[in-house]
């Protein structure tokens, strides 16, 4: 039974389409992700599932409720980060979460809250003098202190340095077990490998694909590609032979070795029985990357 | 109610963190009226103020001061702010409206300048024996018809400005030109009649504020006046406000 159903939905702003189709389920206590480049309307799309905007056309439903009329009960049951969305600067930790907390009908314990999201320090801080971490973990707080079913949280970790981010991940993790269904907005692909159960590919407005990020690696093509440096110029012509080898490349003392199957043993014991020593040996196996390459015919950081 | 209580006393405890906007909408009035006063000249009475005390002929032009800076910029700038920051869309996605939190910040400000005029009041009665209102229902009306036509005009300004900039500069720019017209610059009596009488028409009708002071009877005319721009400004700030 999904708790989230968006059929079809579009919505332009004048001439430009910022959703041309867009169609997906999310199940109650997963983590989905909508994974794409800048520009490619998952915000938009997100606006439309909060109740922010209202859709062209195309059916949306949260918890059997629809945003558009039912947006007064929809907000007791959604919490939503937006992104660059800031607060007063002089409003203290505690004090903002303490004013969420009386906007909703069974508010969390916002202190237990500032311990789970490590803010227990900082809730006499102003929110001018926070990081741009604690800033983020503010936010999610924000999100959480009304006790929602579904938390909407749109590029969560942009701006944030490797460590942030990392934390911040785990902190979602820790939010889901807690049974909160988690749509996550993101043009980190790391990200969505690392948190997402399951994500729609999103580009140029309407969604490419929606799998597991393992399900969405196993419809490329599943080639390796083996670089090495060879220990004495390697004859080309010693690996093509191999069933399993497609091509075969030599540039500047490296090697590009491309094919399937047991690639890595064949290679190797070829070039052991003619004594090339593999320096810098490197297998490369298809990631999420290379299937958003294929999926969308582009990079993600295009 | 209880959510926008809770609002209503954030952003005042927020506005009292932040002292600027309130020295000037609630102090600097009354300290330009302790400055000019305590020129012996302008103590006592003379023909130029038409055989008042500059003191007397000043302090309605300094009420208009409290309420430029209270209503067109204070009001103003925070709202401006808060879209700009997206503070007023971060409210949408919760179960309050941000409507609220625009009828704290009125209020607020509102406060804000009937403190100021309060201190004003009171300061000019006992330092310089300015009497205290001759009619204070009347007073007390024309200040809140004259505060809520500056309101108005400020939110406008608030919900129609494209960037915090922009509301900032058009706001400080009508600030200027209301305190103009109702005489903090050149004292009303250097005026020529026509910019007088637009000053007495327009908001926040200093002539209507003078004469409630004095005693004098008031028309009925600029208080009409007052009640209709509040009312369209009103109107065309709600329809066009937007949160983001």
């Amino acid at each position: 039974m999904p708790i989230i159903e968006v059929t079809n939905l579009r919505k332009r702003y004048g001439d430009r389409v910022a959703v041309r189709d867009v169609s997906f389920e999310v199940a109650e206590g997963e983590i989905f992700g909508l994974l794409g480049p800048n520009g490619a309307g998952k915000t938009t799309t997100v606006e439309c599932v909060a109740g922010l905007r209202i859709p062209d056309s195309g059916a949306v439903s949260v918890l059997g409720f629809d945003p558009r009329r039912d947006a007064a009960e929809l907000r007791q049951l959604v919490g939503v980060q937006l992104q660059e969305s800031r607060l007063p600067d002089r409003i203290r930790v505690g004090e903002a979460l303490d004013l969420y907390s009386s906007f909703y009908r069974r508010p969390a314990d916002w202190t237990e809250l500032l311990d789970e999201l490590g803010l227990a320090e900082q809730r006499n801080t102003a929110y001018k003098k926070l990081s741009g971490g604690q800033r983020q973990r503010l936010s999610i707080a924000l999100a959480l202190v009304g006790s929602p079913r579904v938390a909407i949280l749109d590029e969560l970790t942009t701006g944030l340095d490797p460590q942030a981010r990392r934390d911040t991940w785990q902190l979602i993790e820790r939010v889901r077990e807690r049974g909160v269904t988690i749509v996550l907005v993101t043009h980190f692909m790391e990200e969505a490998e690392r948190l997402c159960d399951r994500l729609a590919v999103i580009d140029s407005g309407g969604v490419v694909a929606v799998d597991s990020p393992a399900g969405l690696v196993a419809r490329v093509d599943p080639e390796q590609r083996l670089r090495f440096r060879p220990s004495v110029p390697l004859d080309d012509a010693l690996l093509t032979g191999l069933a399993e080898v497609t091509s075969v490349r030599s540039s500047g003392g490296q090697t590009v070795v491309t094919g399937r199957g047991d690639l890595l043993q064949a290679v190797t014991s070829v070039l052991a029985r003619h004594r090339i020593v593999a320096a810098d040996l490197r297998i490369e196996q298809p990631s999420l990357d290379d299937a958003f390459v294929e999926l969308t015919g582009h990079r993600l950081d295009r | 109610m209880y959510a926008f209580f809770k609002i209503l006393k954030m952003e005042a405890r927020l506005s009292l963190r932040d002292v600027a906007p309130v020295v000037t909408a609630v102090v600097l009035p009354t300290v330009i009226m302790v400055v000019l006063g305590a020129v012996p000249a302008l103590r006592r009475p003379d023909d130029v103020f038409g055989g008042q005390r500059f003191v007397d002929v000043f302090a309605p032009s300094l009420l208009v001061v409290t309420l430029v800076m209270a209503g067109l910029n204070g009001l103003t700038n925070a709202l401006a702010g808060y879209r700009e920051r997206g503070v007023l869309r971060r409210l949408s996605t919760t179960p309050v409206s941000p409507g609220a939190l625009l009828a704290a910040q009125l209020l607020i400000h509102l406060a804000l300048a009937a403190c100021g005029a309060v201190l004003l009041v009171v300061v000019g009665r006992v330092l310089f024996g300015i009497p205290l209102p001759a009619r204070p229902f009347v007073f007390a009306l024309a200040f809140l018809l004259g505060a809520a036509s500056l309101f108005a005009v400020g939110l406008l300004i608030a919900a129609s400005a494209p960037t915090t900039g922009t509301a900032n500069g058009l706001s400080s720019l009508l600030g200027a030109l209301v305190m103009f017209l109702g005489g903090v610059y050149l004292p009303r009596y250097l005026l020529p009649d026509v910019l007088v009488r637009v000053g007495d028409l327009t908001p926040p009708g200093v002539r209507t504020l003078q004469d409630a002071w004095t005693g004098a009877s008031p028309e009925l005319l600029p208080l009409a006046i007052m009640a209709a721009v509040a009312a369209a400004a009103g109107i065309a700030a709600a329809r066009f406000f937007r949160w983001e």
